[in-house]
């Protein structure tokens, strides 16, 4: 099993943060992980990503070209990474900052309202947790419960109240972006076997239950 | 000890404090920055030395009077910051004493930027300095192995009161992984016998310098450097295997080329192509002697790396033209993706160049032809 999840946005939305506590989750979880940011000068504004890998074996690469999983936090990098994703792979793109809809009909693009999601649960910085959230309904290897262990376990002291919200975060995105999932009509999966092949011939692959109309 | 998310760069630091480093001089440069502020706080909380020079130039400079007391001391750096210590570096190793130097490679030459490059290789392992004299360079490729060499370097440079040199990309600097730290050792000071550490008026005064003034006496020196080098070569190689019992094709790279080289090799033999790799830990002293073994019974080497081709001299050196050494890299601070070491295994696995053909040259042919 190998995963490869890019996440990119705004510097400033939790993009690194976000990456970091699926690689503490799956750390956790007994699997080998690699993170690595991007750290050129758009570390000072502007747009950041880090690409994390997840796999039960030692990781090759930490970089990758065509990633299975992505998540878009903004338009720039919507526009920038949807054309990279490998065909039959999952874009969840933060709705509340994009402007048109997806121009691929082979990858499956969740559109989930982060912001306007995380602002009902009163705080605006919980965007990247709604993605992330969003995210694990493509990710069956890491649970929502194995998101919230890491974050208890490796969030500051000083930031531990914030967890209930956190984990209503993650739950929220998980839950809309099922919902998007449920309206994904069988027809727009084209290509099933390349789909096949990225997400069930593997062991340990295969999309979570709630996806099976899609296939 | 439990394992933690570690940053390349902290973990190297960290482990270097529990190595019992006892003083740090530095000064920032990205992409290591981050080794100089995690020592800049953690240095003063157990009462040990951090000093920011006011450069590079005097950063090695105290390194190396520090090193002269015999305690353990280090530097860090990237390229051109490691480029300016050059003079402080041979001059450490013309006085032999032990010191400790990390360079987190980035993209050059000159300013160049601050992306993962491994294009300091010839510098590190080669010379960089003037003079004659071989430093012990280990080149690790993940954050583990990061800490697991950052404590062999200590131990290195004192045992052989050698310049001991960790070369890391950008990549493994800036890159977080579940690595463990080793225990925390008590700080101990050798009873060197030729440490300047104050005479006390208990013994000979000595002296520590890299002057000789008359050439027999450097020529003696310089074959004691020597002597102690051929130890390190028969003693110190380490390298690191995957799939190579049956291989044969030999794919060898060191650092981060290494480890996206273990991606393609992976994807090659579901395939059902026999490839392997073999992926140098200590590029000083050289895997020479399991290279040589191999070339008589693989059909052909590519060396990746990300620069044009700096070990891969050293590989053809060990292959002696016994079998054609091909050659793929990426330069300027791209690193290469599996896909592109991929498609060079498939081309290979079809028709290898020939043995007494230029791997640069046919390399560069490919690339101006894609």
């Amino acid at each position: 099993m190998q995963k490869e999840i890019i996440i990119a946005g705004f510097g400033g939305q939790g993009v690194l943060f976000g990456g970091q506590v699926l690689a503490y989750a799956a750390m956790d979880t007994g699997k080998d992980v690699t993170w690595i940011p991007s750290y050129g000068p758009e570390m000072r504004g502007g747009t950041a990503n880090c690409t994390v890998v997840i796999a039960d074996h030692e990781i090759g690469s930490p970089l990758v070209k065509n990633p299975p999983l992505a998540i878009a936090l903004n338009l720039p990098s919507f526009d920038k990474y949807e054309p990279m994703l490998a065909s039959g792979g999952t874009l969840i793109v933060n709705q509340s900052m994009v402007d048109h809809s997806a121009q691929r009909s082979d990858i499956h693009t969740i559109f989930v309202p982060c912001n306007e999601i995380a602002e009902e649960i009163g705080d605006k910085k919980l965007m990247n947790m709604v993605a992330i959230g969003a995210m694990l309904t493509a990710l069956p290897e890491i649970k929502i419960e194995d998101v919230e262990k890491a974050l208890e376990a490796h969030l500051p002291a000083r930031h531990k109240h914030l967890l209930p919200k956190n984990y209503e975060a993650l739950k929220r995105g998980f839950e809309h972006a099922q919902k998007e999932w449920d309206k994904v009509p069988c027809e727009q999966v084209q290509n099933g076997t390349l789909f096949e092949e990225l997400c069930l011939n593997e062991p340990g692959h295969g999309l979570h239950s709630s996806l099976s109309p899609i296939l | 000890m439990p394992k933690e998310l570690w940053k390349g760069n902290e973990a190297i630091a960290e482990a270097a404090v529990r190595a019992g480093l006892e003083a740090y001089f530095g000064y920032p440069i990205t992409p290591q920055t981050e080794i100089l502020e995690y020592l800049s706080r953690r240095m003063p909380e157990l009462g040990r030395a951090f000093v920011q020079a006011e450069s590079e130039l005097g950063a090695i400079n105290m390194v190396y009077g520090a090193a002269c007391t015999g305690v353990r001391v280090m530097s860090s750096s990237s390229s051109p910051g490691v480029s300016l210590m050059m003079e402080g570096i041979s001059y450490i190793a013309g006085t032999e004493v032990p010191a400790v130097l990390v360079n987190v490679m980035r993209g050059g030459p000159g300013l160049g930027n601050i992306a993962p490059a491994q294009a300091d290789y010839n510098q590190a392992v080669h010379g960089g300095g003037h003079g004659d004299y071989q430093p012990i360079v280990l080149a690790p490729a993940s954050v583990q192995e990061a800490i697991d060499l950052m404590v062999l370097s200590f131990d290195l440079a004192e045992k052989y009161r050698s310049v001991c040199m960790m070369i890391l990309d950008g990549c493994v600097g800036q890159m977080m992984e579940p690595a463990q730290m080793p225990e925390m050792r008590p700080v101990h000071r050798e009873n060197w016998d030729w440490a300047t550490n104050g005479k006390m008026g208990k013994r000979e005064r000595r002296i520590l310098s890299s002057i000789y003034i008359e050439p027999a006496e450097e020529e003696k020196m310089n074959l004691r450097l020597l002597n102690r080098w051929q130890t390190i070569q028969a003693n110190e190689v380490r390298y690191k295997e995957y799939f190579l019992d049956d291989a044969e094709i030999v794919i060898v790279g060191f650092g981060t080329a290494g480890r996206v080289a273990l991606s393609a090799v992976r994807e090659a033999r579901a395939e059902g192509i026999k490839v392997g790799l073999l992926r140098p830990v200590t590029v000083s002293p050289f895997p020479s002697e399991v290279i040589e073994q191999l070339a008589g019974r693989v059909d052909a080497f590519l060396v990746t790396e990300m620069n044009s081709g700096q070990m891969l001299e050293d590989v053809r050196l060990a292959v002696k033209g016994r079998v054609p050494v091909e050659f793929y890299g990426r330069l300027g601070g791209m690193v290469p993706f599996p896909d592109e070491i991929l498609n060079e295994i498939h081309r290979m696995a079809k028709s290898k160049m020939a043995v007494n053909a230029n791997p640069r040259d046919a390399w560069l042919a490919r690339m101006a032809t894609a």
